[in-house]
């Protein structure tokens, strides 16, 4: 096996992929191709098979059948020298070391050939004044983090992120998303799992929802699912009341409200479908909020 | 050569992580320490000798118990608490070779049994005056027992940490059946004194051996009559630790897993 082939071509590239637990389909025929430099996020309700999607990619489970390439190899035979070019943020925190942050990455950066100096690790990851601090003194925040920079120490050329901002305040989600965007500004790709939509829209150039084991869509956050050319709801107040109107033409409805208003429309919004209403139909739940439900 | 620098950088964390956690380190060094104050305070005016002879007879006695402690009882409740909360699952993540990382287990739990040794040999000698051996010879044998008899316990313990489903199942799994054997092999009630079905248990398993052999380090030559097999029996203590290292090595080889049963 050459571990250097896929230095062309696409960085993950998935084609029928099927594994059954006991008879049960987890993932049931699954496509997937990243090229490099690229973030795509993985979403779906618990048990639509993204953990095992993701186990098998990074070589933890075996397939059942279908074809699977990460870096241009066989993930379930690679070895260590395809385990050193990804990296792996998992989504279970583990019992943090007593050591200083510093040294631990020091000690990881060691199983890797070409690795990060532990300091630009964790000035990437927001941590570099941290460094002396044992690990377990850190906040819960700061350790995610400092799982990330585990993750980084390697120099990956793919980086998986198992929902990496779990328990983040909305300041650090967004600090962490500028770091993963300049991440993939330096070539690097990313495997995003996450429950957040807001962190898919800001961070995924292409979404894949599964549902049941299968991919119920595909494509960019802003046009998923339909999403740019679905039915607006245009809404205002008149007379005391809220008014809705579903829409094909929301521009129109707007202009006819404002001649008729013979100016400002008390209370107006133009509502596309958020990405979170579009993924709950897509997996089969009703948001309940907006959409069909005015009609 | 690269799982040698690995094994030796695994090593140096563990070790260093192991000495920040204050309650492993009570455990494992402290509880065979206070033991032979004790021991050699208050049964001292029995020994011939005094609070030397008797020191004589516990600091190998509680070396053995200490040499196990600091690889059975350590490896097997640490290992199934890494595997507990996924650490281990991690490590599979990185490019670290398995191997590398059981020379780290192996390299942290000599420098242990080193210093246990050191430790309890030094207390000995210092407080109660017991006499060091002159003859190389002996000094060889306790390096052997030590090598082979740590060897033996550190791959039962990988094997045992395997047994308990949680990292809070292992302590019990561990600490019973350790203590029953400490009583069985003679640590706590001299081997005279035991049953001879207890004693046989005893001499089904690899710390009776260790203790007997390590006394003959120690002891003169005329206590060897007090033994159970009345003589040192030093074939018999090598063959015993190296079938044990071999059946270790096996069960380790058929339960290790890196990950446990609630993680997939």
């Amino acid at each position: 096996m050459t571990e250097t082939e896929g230095t062309e071509g696409p960085v993950i590239d998935v084609r029928g992929l099927r594994k059954a637990y006991g008879g049960a389909p987890a993932v049931d025929g699954v496509d997937l191709g990243v090229e490099r430099g690229r973030i795509t996020a993985l979403l779906g309700p618990n048990g639509a098979g993204k953990s095992t999607t993701v186990e098998i990619l990074e070589g933890f489970r075996t397939p059942d059948a279908g074809h699977v390439r990460v870096l241009g190899a066989d993930p379930s035979r690679a070895g260590r020298a395809w385990r050193a070019r990804i990296g792996i943020v998992w989504q279970e925190p583990v019992e943090p070391s007593p050591l200083p942050v510093r040294d631990l990455l020091r000690h990881f950066a060691g199983y890797f050939p070409d690795p990060l100096h532990p300091d630009e690790a964790l000035e990437l990851v927001g941590l570099a004044d941290r460094a002396r601090s044992g690990a377990r003194a850190l906040s819960g925040g700061q350790r995610r983090r400092l799982d990330v920079a585990v993750g980084l120490i390697g120099r990956p050329e793919l980086l998986f992120l198992d929902e990496p901002t779990t328990g983040f305040d909305p300041a650090s989600r967004r600090r962490f998303w500028a770091m993963v965007r300049s991440l993939a500004g330096g070539g690097t790709t990313v495997l995003l799992t996450t429950h957040y939509l807001e962190e898919a829209e800001a961070l995924a150039d292409e979404v894949v929802v599964l549902r049941s084991g299968t991919v119920a869509a595909r494509g960019d956050a802003a046009t998923l699912g339909g999403r740019r050319t679905a039915r607006a709801t245009v809404s205002w107040t008149e007379d005391g009341a809220a008014r809705r109107v579903p829409t094909d033409e929301p521009t129109r409805t707007v202009a006819e409200l404002a001649a008729r208003f013979g100016g400002e429309v008390p209370g107006l919004s133009v509502h596309r479908p958020t990405l979170e209403e579009v993924y709950l139909s897509l997996i089969g739940e009703e948001s309940g909020e907006h959409g069909e439900a005015a009609e | 050569m690269t799982v040698l620098r690995l094994g030796a950088s695994r090593a140096v964390l563990e070790l260093r992580e192991y000495f920040r956690e204050g309650l492993q380190v009570v455990f494992t060094f402290a509880l065979p320490f206070l033991l032979l104050l004790l021991f050699t305070t208050v049964f001292g005016q029995g020994f011939e000798g005094g609070s030397a002879g008797a020191a004589a007879y516990y600091v190998p006695t509680l070396t053995a118990m200490g040499l196990m402690a600091v690889s059975f009882q350590n490896l097997g409740t640490a290992i199934a608490a890494e595997r507990g909360d996924g650490t281990l699952r991690r490590l599979r993540g990185l490019p670290l070779p398995a191997a590398a990382y059981f020379t780290g287990k192996a390299g942290m739990v000599l420098v242990l049994a080193v210093l246990q040794a050191a430790l309890l040999v030094g207390t000995g000698a210092a407080a109660f005056g017991m006499d060091l051996p002159s003859d190389p010879r002996r000094w060889l044998d306790l390096a052997w027992i030590l090598l082979l008899g740590t060897t033996a316990c550190t791959l039962l313990g990988i094997a045992v940490s395997s047994a308990a489903r949680t990292a809070r199942a292992a302590q019990a799994v561990v600490a019973l059946p350790f203590l029953l054997l400490q009583f069985a092999s003679g640590v706590f009630v001299p081997v005279q004194a035991l049953p001879p079905w207890l004693l046989n248990v005893g001499a089904a398993f690899p710390l009776r051996w260790m203790a007997q052999g390590l006394r003959s380090v120690f002891l003169p030559e005329s206590a060897a009559a007090a033994e159970a097999g009345g003589s040192w029996q030093l074939g018999t203590v090598a063959l015993v630790l190296a079938a044990w290292c071999a059946g270790g090595l096996v069960l380790c080889l058929l339960t290790f897993r890196w990950k446990s049963t609630t993680q997939g």
